[in-house]
C-alpha cells in the first residue's frame, strides 16, 4: 500500500436544509489519479472544495501528509494549503497573459524556468504571451492545469476538468491529462459526472450518491463487481433481473445463477451485455432481432423463448445476423439481495 | 443518463445573463419621427450649450484676460486640487467598502451594505451645513461638550464633505460589479498560495478597473460641479466663482467664459476615463454561486466594523444629529420655526414635473437606441450622458444667455426650469428604461404587428406596459436628484419660486442654522422613500 497523502474522513456538510456531504471519507495515495463519479448534485465537488479549503464542513476533518487542515479545532485557508486546484471554467486569469498567469503561485528565483518547464509539459511552449481569451478550449484547459502544477502542489484537485470541452478535444484531453499528471509525478483528485471518463483515466474510483461514497476501488474491480444495482448501472449497461432463491440458485429467463443466499431471499440478478454470449444455433431458444454492428463488435438484441428482449456485446468475429437462431451462454452474472428501500 | 445530465447543465449555464437578444434585432427602417422626438429631447439643453461656445467668440478682450489672470490659474488648480483629493478618497473607501461587505464575513453584512449607502440621500451641502456648524469654536460641539474641535472649513471642509457624498456612487457600482466576479477567479488565485491582499490587488481590482473608474468619473464630476458644498465651506472652486461672477456683475461674459473652462475640464475628466480602461478582455460570467468569504479575526473583525461605523456615523449619525439638535435648540429659544411650506411645495412641483418630462423623454430616445440600435443612435446615448455630466451651474448659465437672448418670454419660466432639470438627469430616466426595454423579447412586438396593431399601437398596448416599471424607477430617481438640485435652481427659479435646497443653502449661507435644518431634515425625509423603494428593487442586483 502507498502513502496516503490526503486523507478525508466522515466529513459532513449541508446547506440550508440540504445536505452536500454525508459521512464522506477517502483516502488518496500518493501519486495516484483518484476519480469521484457520480450524478450531478451528489456533492463531488463540495468534496472537492471541502479538501481545498473553500467550503468548511460541519462535521469530519481533512488530513494532508498527515497534517490536519480542516477539523480538530484548525481550518488552514486554501491559500496556506498546497493545494492545486483546475476549475470547471478554468478561471484563467483575464486581464494577464498565459505565462503570468502560470507563474501566479510560484516564487522565487528560478520562476521563469518554472513556467518554461510546466508550459513545456502541457506542450504550450511558445503560448506565454497570449491572453487567455486568444486561445482554444483545449489550450485553456491545459494553461489552467499548467498553472496549477506549476507551484508543485501536493496534489492537483480538477472540477469537471472535460465539462467545457467539444467531444474530439474531450478524447484528446483525456489521454493528454493523464499524461500530463504522471510525467509530472502528481497526485490528482479529479471530479466527473461522466464514468466513461472516469473509468477511462483514474487509477482509483470512487463512486458516490447523495453525498455518500458508495464504492471505492480500481475501475476494473468496481466495474466488474459493483457494490450493488445503482452502481452496476451507473457504470455502465446492465440487465437486472428479479428472482427468488431456491435450491442455492435463482432461476432467469437466461439462465440459473448460482448464490450461496438463503432460499426465499427475493434478489436482483444483474449481467452485462458482454456477459452474455450467444452462439449461433439452429435449434437455439433465442432469435435475433436487432443489431448494431461497430467494427470491434456489435450489439445484438435478442428475444427470449419468454419474449423478453436482452442486449447482448458480441466480439464481431462472432458472426450473427438479424433472424439467426442463438444459443445463450451466461458468461457471469452478479446476485444481490433486494433491499426493501430498493431506489431502481 | 449522462446525456440527461449534460442537457440540464446546458440550461443551467446562462444563469443571469438575459437570454432575450433585445437589443439585438436588425431592423432597417427606423422611423424618421423617432429621431425627430430623440432629437427634440435633447434640444433644450444641446442648443444653449452650444449657443455658450459660440457666445465666447463674441466675448471682448477683457472677458478674455479674465481666463488667462493668475486668479484663474489658481481657481484651476484649486478645483483639480480638490477633485482629485475627494476622487482618491471616496474610491478608497467606497471599493474597499465593497470589498469588506461582499467578500468577508463580517456580520450584519446586509446591514452595514445599506446604512453604507445611505449618505446617498444627504446631499453635499446638507453635510457642509452639518459640518460647519458642528465645528469649530464656536460651534455646536464646543456649545455642548465644553470642547473646541477644529473648524471644518476650507479645502478640509469641502474635501471631507464631499468625500462623504461620493463614495457611495463608487461603492455602489463597486458593489455590483464585485457579485460578477467570477468566484473561481478568487479561489484559483488562494489555492496558488496568494494572500487575501494579493488576491485583491492582483485579481479582483484588476476586473473591478471599468466599474472602480466609472465610479471615481462619478466622483469627480460631482465635485467638479458641486456649487453647496464648496459655496457653504467658502472655498473658491470654479462653480463658486462662476456663481459671484454672474451674480455680481453687469457683464455677464466672464461667467460664461468660465463656464466653458469648467465643461472643457469636465471633457478632459471623461475623456481621461475612457482612455484608461484597458484593451484585456474584461469577460466575467454573472457568478453562480455565492463566493466563499474571509474569515476575519477578531482584530481585522473590529477593525472593518470600525471603518463602517466611521463612515455611516460622519455620513449619516452626525448630520441627522446636529440638525435634529439645532432644530430642537432652534424651537427652544423661541425662533421661528415654521414649516416651510411654500418651499416644499416648489420642491414636489419641480421635482414632479422633472420626472415626468424625463419619463416621457426617455421613451423615444429608449426605444431608438435599443430597438434600432446603430452607429448613429450612439451619438444621441452619448449626448444624454454628457448633459449628465456637466457641471448644472454652466447648464444653467448657458440656458439663461440663450433664453434672454431668443426666448425672453419663457426666460426663468418654471417650464425652462423644469425642461432643464428632465434633460440633466434625463440619463436615469433612461438607464433604467433601458435595462428593462432589454429584457422585452421584440418578438412581442411583432406579434403585436402581426396581429393588426400599427407600430404606435404596439408601442402603447405592449411595448409601455412591459417597460413601464423600468420607466417608474428612473422617473423616481430624477424625482430625488430634483429635490437636491441647487445651482441650476438658485439661477433659474421664476421670481418666487422657491424649493428646500434653496432654502437650506441661503439660510445656511446667512448662519441661520435652525432654519437650514428643519429644511434639511424633510429634505432628507422626503427623499429617503423613492431610495428606499429603488434599493428594495435593485438589492438583488446589489448583492448587499
Amino acid at each position: 500500500m502507498k502513502d496516503i497523502l490526503i486523507s478525508a474522513s466522515r466529513l459532513g456538510v449541508s446547506f440550508g436544509g440540504a445536505v452536500a456531504l454525508d459521512d464522506f471519507s477517502l483516502d488518496v495515495p500518493a501519486g495516484s489519479l483518484v476519480a469521484l463519479v457520480g450524478p450531478s448534485g451528489c456533492g463531488k465537488t463540495t468534496a472537492l472544495r471541502v479538501i481545498a479549503g473553500f467550503e468548511t464542513p460541519t462535521t469530519g476533518t481533512v488530513s494532508i501528509r498527515g497534517v490536519f487542515v480542516t477539523g480538530d479545532g484548525k481550518e488552514v485557508p486554501p491559500e496556506k494549503r498546497n493545494v492545486g486546484m483546475v476549475f470547471q471554467e478554468y478561471a484563467l486569469f483575464p486581464h494577464i497573459s498565459v505565462e503570468e498567469n502560470v507563474g501566479y503561485g510560484v516564487r522565487g528565483a528560478d520562476r521563469v524556468q518554472r513556467v518554461h518547464d510546466v508550459l513545456k509539459l502541457v506542450s504550450l511552449t511558445g503560448h506565454g504571451s497570449r491572453f487567455p481569451h486568444e486561445l482554444s478550449g483545449g489550450e485553456q484547459q491545459r494553461v489552467a492545469l499548467a498553472r496549477a502544477l506549476a507551484p508543485d502542489p501536493d496534489v492537483v484537485l480538477l472540477d469537471e476538468p472535460f465539462s467545457n470541452l467539444d467531444a474530439p478535444q474531450r478524447e484528446r484531453m483525456r489521454r493528454g491529462l493523464r499524461k500530463i499528471l504522471k510525467g509530472a509525478g502528481a497526485t490528482a483528485v479529479f471530479v466527473t459526472h461522466d464514468q466513461s471518463e472516469a473509468l477511462a483515466i483514474a487509477d482509483i474510483i470512487a463512486v458516490m450518491r447523495d453525498g455518500k461514497i458508495i464504492q471505492t476501488g480500481r475501475p476494473d474491480d468496481v466495474y466488474e463487481a459493483p457494490k450493488n444495482p445503482w452502481v452496476a448501472r451507473f457504470l455502465g449497461d446492465a440487465l437486472l433481473m428479479h428472482g427468488t432463491v431456491a435450491n442455492g440458485s435463482v432461476h432467469t429467463a437466461l439462465g440459473d445463477v448460482d448464490t450461496p443466499l438463503p432460499p426465499g431471499t427475493l434478489v436482483d440478478v444483474m449481467v452485462r451485455p458482454e456477459w452474455i454470449a450467444p452462439h449461433v444455433r439452429d435449434s437455439g431458444p433465442g432469435k435475433i432481432t436487432d443489431r448494431e454492428f461497430y467494427g470491434h463488435d456489435q450489439r445484438v438484441e435478442i428475444q427470449l423463448p419468454g419474449g423478453e428482449l436482452v442486449e447482448a456485446l458480441v466480439p464481431t468475429r462472432n458472426r450473427m445476423t438479424v433472424g439467426d437462431r442463438v444459443s445463450i451462454e451466461l458468461v457471469d452474472a452478479i446476485v444481490y439481495e433486494r433491499a426493501a428501500d430498493s431506489l431502481l | 443518463m449522462t446525456q440527461a445530465e449534460s442537457i440540464v447543465e446546458i440550461d443551467i449555464e446562462p444563469a443571469g445573463t438575459p437570454t432575450v437578444p433585445g437589443g439585438t434585432t436588425a431592423r432597417k427602417n427606423t422611423p424618421w419621427w423617432l429621431w425627430a422626438a430623440a432629437i427634440a429631447v435633447l434640444a433644450p439643453v444641446a442648443i444653449p450649450v452650444l449657443f455658450l461656445f459660440a457666445r465666447a467668440f463674441e466675448a471682448t478682450d477683457a472677458a478674455w484676460d479674465t481666463l488667462w489672470s493668475f486668479r484663474t490659474l489658481r481657481l484651476i488648480g484649486r478645483s483639480f486640487a480638490l477633485t482629485a483629493l475627494v476622487t482618491m478618497s471616496a474610491t478608497v473607501i467606497g471599493v474597499g467598502g465593497a470589498w469588506i461587505l461582499a467578500r468577508t464575513d463580517i456580520a450584519f453584512a446586509r446591514v452595514w451594505g445599506v446604512l453604507f449607502a445611505l449618505p446617498l440621500v444627504v446631499p453635499s451641502y446638507v453635510l457642509a451645513l452639518a459640518f460647519v456648524s458642528a465645528t469649530g469654536p464656536r460651534g455646536l460641539i464646543a456649545d455642548v461638550t465644553g470642547f473646541a474641535t477644529p473648524h471644518l472649513i476650507g479645502l478640509p471642509g469641502a474635501w471631507l464633505a464631499l468625500t462623504i457624498a461620493t463614495y457611495p456612487y463608487v461603492y455602489l457600482i463597486t458593489a455590483a460589479a464585485i457579485t460578477k466576479i467570477d468566484p473561481a477567479l478568487e479561489e484559483a488565485a488562494r489555492s496558488l498560495g496568494a494572500s487575501p491582499t494579493r488576491v485583491f490587488r492582483t485579481v479582483i481590482l484588476p476586473q473591478l478597473r471599468p466599474s472602480v473608474g466609472a465610479g471615481a468619473l462619478l466622483a469627480a464630476l460631482y465635485t467638479l460641479s458641486d456649487f453647496g458644498a464648496v459655496s457653504l465651506m467658502r472655498f473658491d472652486a470654479f462653480t463658486r466663482v462662476i456663481y459671484a461672477q454672474y451674480s455680481g456683475r453687469l457683464d455677464r461674459t466672464p461667467a460664461i467664459v468660465l463656464s466653458i473652462v469648467l465643461i472643457l475640464i469636465a471633457g478632459v475628466f471623461i475623456w481621461g476615463e475612457q482612455r484608461t480602461q484597458g484593451k484585456g478582455s474584461y469577460f466575467t460570467r454573472s457568478a453562480m454561486r455565492p463566493p466563499s468569504r474571509y474569515h476575519l479575526d477578531t482584530v481585522q473583525r473590529i477593525g472593518a466594523t470600525t471603518a463602517l461605523g466611521v463612515a455611516v456615523g460622519i455620513g449619516v449619525v452626525l448630520p441627522v444629529a446636529v440638525l435634529v439638535s439645532w432644530l430642537v435648540r432652534g424651537t427652544a429659544s423661541g425662533a421661528d420655526i415654521f414649516i416651510p411650506w411654500r418651499a416644499i411645495r416648489g420642491s414636489l412641483t419641480a421635482g414632479s414635473i422633472a420626472a415626468v418630462l424625463a419619463m416621457v423623454g426617455a421613451v423615444p430616445i429608449v426605444i431608438l437606441t435599443v430597438r434600432f440600435a446603430s452607429k448613429k443612435t450612439r451619438w444621441i446615448e452619448r449626448g444624454v450622458f454628457t448633459m449628465f455630466s456637466l457641471p448644472h451651474i454652466t447648464i444653467a448659465i448657458a440656458v439663461i444667455a440663450f433664453t434672454i437672448r431668443y426666448a425672453t418670454p419663457v426666460y426663468q419660466s418654471i417650464v425652462v426650469l423644469g425642461l432643464v432639470y428632465a434633460s440633466m438627469f434625463l440619463a436615469q430616466a433612461t438607464s433604467a428604461a433601458k435595462a428593462s426595454l432589454l429584457q422585452v423579447n421584440p418578438a412581442l412586438e411583432d406579434a403585436s404587428r402581426s396581429l393588426g396593431k400599427g407600430p404606435i399601437a404596439t408601442y402603447f398596448r405592449v411595448t409601455f406596459p412591459l417597460m413601464a416599471k423600468g420607466l417608474l424607477a428612473g422617473g423616481a430617481l430624477v424625482f430625488v436628484t430634483t429635490l437636491k438640485e441647487l445651482p441650476a435652481t438658485l439661477l433659474l427659479s421664476p421670481p418666487g419660486f422657491t424649493t428646500l435646497a434653496v432654502r437650506i443653502w441661503s439660510a445656511a449661507d446667512e448662519g441661520l442654522f435652525a432654519r437650514a435644518a428643519a429644511s434639511s431634515l424633510i429634505l432628507i425625509g422626503v427623499s429617503i422613500l423613492p431610495v428606499y423603494y429603488l434599493s428594495i428593487r435593485s438589492k438583488d442586483s446589489l448583492g448587499v
